[in-house]
């Protein structure tokens, strides 16, 4: 663990876990997870049904609080109770489902729940011109309009908007749930290009993906959950998609992963 | 028709303007482009205001042809006017709790609930109006915090919760009444709310202002999104739409200033107190609804609760403040009731009062599934359904035609309602 998180060239990471278990009732969900992700990086987080996925997302954007471990923040540690205390620290999650209010335009979901304000006037001057520049830095030229409402949008743009939503907060990490799941071959591609431009501008993404075609093409590091534990948290360019696929389906491949003995007493 | 932007379902076109990156501008700051915007929208299912205002043409213009004698008359119109107030008060209360996605069978008795306590204290307890007027929009507050809390709190169904308190507000009321009795309101203050009007000058002072505010406001929007290079409609559609407001505001203003009198000798203009009052607070709740925080939250949680809450939004705070509101608005609006037939009895906002107000909000164009409405909607609703009211009234229908011609509207404002979301699940609006 220690050895992983000095490894070279890497710098702190922006988001570290030490042994985070999280339990809802008698079923424990996640068992000594730790977990690494870079600035600049994108961190694959993959597993199979039910590994613990989205558990792990939540817990660390505070929907679900975790029950023990550590979460080291940019090597400081801290305790995220809530999603606001997520938020505060720079951590933005976009959902598989989205979170967006179909009946809102674009403008008005960017600032959901974080409206400017001139006095108690919600101040739409600033905030549309705010999402303009965040769309367009982020070269996103498929909208017809900042004002036109969600409901509208296609599944890519929806996906789109979700992720600039997270970008207007000068979020340094950014966890993306599943961002290509529904989407067809020219919005998946448009979806992959945002997200290493996230990370090319500075972000940590972790980013949850079944597709391996996808973190193949996008990640620079791998991390396999596998029944509630970490089988792997390592570069990319130290595994295959066939040692991948290994990891996700038995939590072991070659000389990675979960020792043979705590995966048959994970239940196996 | 208090104008105003932001939220969706914005008036005609509501499109962007050149800028970088995102075209569909250039086409829809032009007026064609904001008339085929506009023509999209309703083709994708949103109606805005269209079916209340059709509503409000087609029955006008039938009353007027069966009762030409009566109906455009300025007294009539008077009264119907009037009849309207106390349905979009309530129905202006709903317009919130129905963006929610939620119900208040409510409504209506609370109404009767706060008639109640505001006449028994001026009439048994000699209290000032001011006071009673105050303690019964109290009362209605605290039965919105309690309904409120029922509902967002515990998590019971709004329908079940307030299905019950529909039941136990009207023993309350008998109870403050008493079986069978009568409380008669004889203050001159409550009473001349909807009984007697501002002198004719003051009615033409107040129709400019609100004329020129209204243009006023609608310009500088206009001028302040046209030199940030904002999304925002043509000019000429701003202009149209404040000669609009001008013509109602005038026009109406004009015909409550004509002697209304049925004896030429006797002089009866103005424009009723009550007609200010709905139009301070169609203003007051609009701005609530469409420029503050509270308002963008009460759509956002209509829209998607669960995505409003890993906003951090307080998704149940706004819930709780949502029933408190409608609930001090059924105070208001039962006020006003009271002050009509300047008397409260054990049935007050019972009977139709709700669904009367229910029916107003959703002819007017908002959504029983939640997430899409505005305040206005009351307004254009509560007019339709007073039309209704005052035309069968003066034709003279029997009473169970009555029934079932206002149900049979209220269903065919649901129908459109339903078939509009679908069409916009459909077309993707």
């Amino acid at each position: 663990m220690s050895a992983l998180s000095t490894r070279p060239g890497e710098g702190i990471p922006t988001l570290e876990l030490r042994g985070v278990n999280k339990s809802f009732g008698a079923v424990q969900v996640l068992r000594d997870v730790n977990l690494l992700a870079y600035p600049g990086k994108v961190t694959a987080l993959v597993g199979d049904n039910g590994a613990g996925k989205s558990t792990l997302i939540k817990a660390i954007a505070g929907i679900h609080p975790i029950d023990s471990g550590e979460i080291l923040f940019e090597g400081q540690p801290v305790s995220i109770g809530g999603p606001r205390d997520a938020a505060a620290l720079g951590i933005e999650v976009v959902y598989q489902d989205l979170a967006l209010c179909d009946n809102l335009d674009v403008v008005q979901n960017m600032f959901l729940g974080r409206e400017r304000h001139n006095g108690v006037i919600l101040d739409e001057v600033s905030m549309e011109q705010a999402a303009r520049d965040t769309l367009t830095r982020l070269s996103v030229r498929t909208l017809k309009s900042v004002r036109q409402p969600v409901s509208s949008l296609s599944g890519g743009q929806r996906q789109t908007v979700a992720i600039a939503k997270a970008v207007l907060w000068e979020s340094k990490l950014v966890i993306l749930d599943e961002p290509t799941a529904a989407l067809g071959v020219a919005q998946t591609r448009q979806v992959l290009d945002l997200v290493r431009r996230l990370a090319d501008t500075g972000h940590c993404v972790v980013f949850i993906s079944h597709n391996m075609i996808d973190v193949f093409e996008v990640a620079d590091r791998v991390a396999a959950l596998y029944l509630g534990r970490m089988a792997a948290d390592v570069p990319i360019t130290d595994v295959d998609l066939t040692r991948v696929v290994e990891l996700i389906t038995a939590g072991r491949s070659g000389d990675l992963g979960i020792e043979s003995a705590t995966v048959a007493e994970a239940g196996v | 028709m208090a104008s105003s932007t932001t939220p969706p379902a914005a008036d005609l076109a509501e499109i962007p303007a050149p800028q970088s990156g995102f075209e569909g501008d250039a086409s829809a700051s032009t007026l064609g482009g904001a008339v085929s915007g506009y023509l999209d929208k309703v083709r994708g299912g949103d109606l805005g205001a269209l079916p209340a205002v059709a509503g409000i043409v087609v029955l006008g213009v039938l009353f007027t042809i069966l009762r030409s004698q009566t109906f455009l008359k300025p007294l009539n119109i008077t009264n119907l006017l009037v009849q309207a107030v106390a349905i979009s008060l309530l129905a202006m209360g709903l317009v919130f709790v129905l963006l929610l996605g939620e119900i208040d069978l409510s409504a209506g008795v609370v109404s009767g609930v706060c008639a109640a306590v505001m006449a028994v204290t001026m009439a048994r307890h000699d209290v000032p109006w001011y006071w009673a007027v105050l303690f019964a929009a109290a009362t209605g507050a605290a039965i919105g915090l309690f309904t409120g809390v029922l509902v967002a709190v515990i998590r019971i169904p709004s329908f079940v919760v307030t299905l019950a308190l529909f039941l136990g507000w009207q023993g309350v009321t008998l109870k403050l009444i008493g079986q069978g009795g009568t409380v008669p309101v004889r203050d001159p203050v409550v009473v001349g709310l909807t009984n007697s009007s501002m002198s004719v000058v003051w009615g033409w002072i107040l129709a400019v202002v609100v004329v020129v505010l209204y243009a006023a406001l609608q310009l500088n929007r206009w001028r302040v999104q046209r030199t940030r290079g904002l999304a925002s409609q043509p000019l000429i559609v701003v202009v149209l739409r404040i000669v609009v407001i001008a013509v109602i505001a005038l026009g109406i203003t004009a015909v409550l200033n004509v002697n209304r009198a049925l004896n030429p000798n006797f002089q009866l203009v103005g424009i009723p107190w009550a007609i200010p009052v709905v139009v301070v607070l169609l203003l007051a709740l609009t701005f609530l609804l469409n420029k503050t925080s509270f308002g963008r939250h009460v759509y956002a949680v209509g829209g998607n609760s669960e995505a409003s809450r890993r906003a951090g939004i307080n998704v149940t705070r706004v819930r709780v403040l949502v029933f408190v509101l409608s609930s001090a608005m059924a105070a208001i609006s039962g006020i006003a009731a009271a002050s009509r037939l300047s008397s409260v009895d054990a049935s007050s906002g019972g009977g139709n009062t709700l669904l009367y107000a229910v029916g107003a909000a959703v002819i007017g164009g908002t959504s029983l599934f939640g997430g899409r409405g505005r305040v206005r909607d009351a307004v254009l609703g509560g007019l339709v359904i007073a039309i209704i009211a005052n035309g069968l009234g003066l034709l003279q229908v029997a009473a169970y035609l009555n029934f079932i011609i206002t149900g049979a509207v209220l269903l065919l404002a649901a129908s459109v309602d339903a078939l509009a979301r679908r069409r916009g699940a459909a077309t993707g609006h």
